[in-house]
């Protein structure tokens, strides 16, 4: 069983009925849910874009767009029928919360995509899961047969003349399939390619209709939002960075997992009070703060570092997913950005040539760096690559590459030249990963 | 499919795919998940199964390869009757990730997409699983195993051999 964990500087508001039970449906009635759906069905669309707008939630998978800014964006009257698109494809390596929110709460999950529906006056909902959460998906299929028994779902929501209805996917494995215009491709049955935008989802979308795409995450927050009121969700966080964040904190920590903390949390409190500081008594090295494509950071930059999105984008990363991978003392970053290009490289789907080939040269030149074999302008010249690929292809999947990329050279160039001249790596006992 | 003898689906998948594929706005949008379920059930995409699915779904069987090509779970070949995938991503590379994996090339004798000769396991490194809070992690097949040691690999796969003696032969995902 997945370890919860509690610390009592967190605010549990999407969490708070994680370990309750509240996959089963009466639980989940007991527990306040579907009240927030009810009352959206009587308030309408524009109080709830309103809502939405006033409580400052800014999307989860990574971007950080205003999600009341991004419902508003669909047409009212588009002739072809709109979409809410829930993305469950979690992969982004550090980020495990999605995968707590399907086991715990799935009703959540079903409420907030509703709500989204009604926002935008969609009749159908997806609600795609990666396709490793197998387990989950069972969990999530039944939580949706439940609330189609109960006429929360179908033709007539709630005893209403709304309809909508929820249809729940499994993918088939690829990292690519987070991005949303390839999501929208794999759920039409093709390779998880992207789409050039614009259009953008919100006006050419899922079957060349509106739709709308957010983070699980963001979509089990929206009833929640709802419940507590836009001012008082926005309250809790900090300035355009409303209410919490469920923070993935895994690595070199005493006590790993997932934990919800208000917007702009500091960093440095979170790895040594929140997560028990770094394991063994070891020196921190370093901290990768929003998943694997987030620029890493030093100690010295998380002093005073709230966990929001725009503090982080300042402080030269980005909060990204909210997976906080902390690094100790016995490290090699070598090793670590090796891994980690492994992982893009990997999961480039191939269309756009400065991924797909930039990846790859990556990936080479940093495998044959930590072997021993780098020559000094290899340093250079692996940044050169990365930083041709920033900003060159349809989706994000490069620059998530080429970013990280530049951190650990930037910040580790010592280290890098460490490795020079046939010496072994100080650190790591791995020197040739295996080749995925 | 108008003759049922013809079909590799058992009657459970046939129904499960009936049903998936009235659901959808584009009888399409089934292929994915038709796919993998498939596969659950016969252990692989094998020629037949591929042509199977084509025609349920009615694209053509090319189409079919060049979806089912894109996607890391799909396979073309049999794997082992327990697929044990281990994650050595960042945050399970950091706890150790890669020294379980190492114990499970020792105990099984295969490498990354090895099968044992008996068939009974196959051994895969993977990446991010989404277990990262509880690393090191892996899954085998659909089932998750998590903070592991090397010293959890022996129990592990004597738990999924005691599995197969207690089912017997029929392949089961």
């Amino acid at each position: 069983m997945f370890r919860l964990v509690s610390h009592p500087d967190e605010v549990k508001i999407v969490t708070r009925r994680f370990g309750l039970g509240a996959a089963n449906i009466d639980r989940y009635l007991e527990l306040g849910g579907y009240a927030s759906a009810r009352k959206c069905l009587a308030q309408g669309p524009d109080w709830i874009i309103n809502e939405m707008k006033a409580s400052n939630l800014r999307g989860r998978g990574g971007a950080g767009f205003s999600a009341g800014l991004k419902w508003s964006f669909v047409p009212r009257n588009s002739t072809r029928p709109k979409y809410v698109l829930v993305n469950g494809d979690e992969s982004e390596p550090g980020t495990c919360k999605d995968h707590l929110i399907f086991l715990h709460d799935p009703h959540a999950v079903i409420e907030g995509t509703i709500i989204a529906g009604l926002a935008i006056g969609a009749k159908l909902g997806f609600i795609y899961l990666r396709g490793e959460y197998r387990y989950l998906l069972e969990i999530m299929e039944k939580a949706v047969a439940d609330a189609y028994a109960r006429g929360f779902l179908g033709a007539h929501i709630f005893g209403s003349n709304t309809e909508f209805q929820i249809i729940t996917q499994t993918g088939a494995g690829a990292y690519e399939v987070g991005e949303e215009s390839a999501l929208m491709e794999s759920l039409e049955g093709k390779r998880g390619i992207p789409r050039i935008k614009p259009p953008f989802p919100a006006v050419v979308g899922l079957y060349g209709g509106p739709t709308v795409i957010n983070n699980a995450e963001t979509i089990a927050t929206v009833p929640h939002v709802i419940e507590m009121g836009a001012e008082a969700y926005a309250a809790v966080g900090t300035p355009r960075n409303g209410g919490t964040r469920l923070f993935s904190i895994s690595g070199h920590v005493e006590r790993p997992g997932v934990y919800e903390l208000p917007m702009g949390y500091n960093l440095k409190k979170m790895i040594y009070e929140v997560a028990g500081g770094i394991r063994g008594g070891r020196k921190l090295k370093a901290v990768v703060p929003g998943g694997s494509s987030t620029p890493v950071l030093l100690p010295e930059e998380i002093e005073n570092l709230g966990m929001d999105f725009d503090q982080v984008g300042k402080a030269g990363s980005m909060l990204g997913s909210g997976g906080v991978v902390v690094i100790d003392d016995r490290t090699c970053i070598v090793e670590f950005a090796l891994r980690t290009i492994s992982f893009y490289q990997h999961e480039s789907c191939g269309w756009c040539i400065p991924c797909r080939e930039g990846t790859d040269w990556l990936k080479k030149s940093l495998t044959r760096f930590h072997a021993g074999y780098g020559v000094a302008r290899d340093i250079d010249n692996i940044q050169y690559i990365a930083e041709n690929m920033m900003g060159r292809t349809f989706c994000p999947l490069g620059d998530a590459a080429a970013m990280p990329t530049l951190g650990f050279v930037k910040k580790f160039r010592k280290e890098f030249e460490d490795h020079l001249n046939g010496k072994p790596c100080p650190f790591a006992k791995h020197v040739e990963l295996a080749v995925i | 499919m108008s003759d049922e003898t013809m079909t590799l689906f058992s009657p459970r998948l046939a129904a499960r795919f009936d049903a998936l594929v009235l659901k959808y706005p584009l009888r399409r949008s089934a292929l994915i998940p038709m796919l993998l379920y498939a596969q659950d059930e016969i252990g692989y995409l094998s020629d037949a199964a591929i042509a199977e699915v084509a025609q349920r779904i009615g694209i053509p069987e090319l189409e079919v390869r060049n979806v089912a090509s894109y996607y890391s779970m799909l396979r073309f070949k049999p794997a082992g009757r327990y697929n044990v995938q281990v994650c050595t991503n960042i945050s399970c590379m950091l706890r150790g990730g890669y020294d379980v994996y190492e114990r499970f090339q020792e105990e099984l004798g295969i490498g990354h997409k090895g099968v044992t000769a008996d068939g009974l396991f196959s051994l895969e490194e993977v990446e991010c699983i989404g277990a990262c809070c509880w690393a090191p992690a892996i899954q085998v097949n659909y089932d998750f195993h998590e903070e592991l040691t090397p010293g959890h690999v022996p129990g592990i796969l004597a738990g999924y051999r005691g599995r197969a003696e207690a089912e017997g032969t029929v392949f089961h995902v």
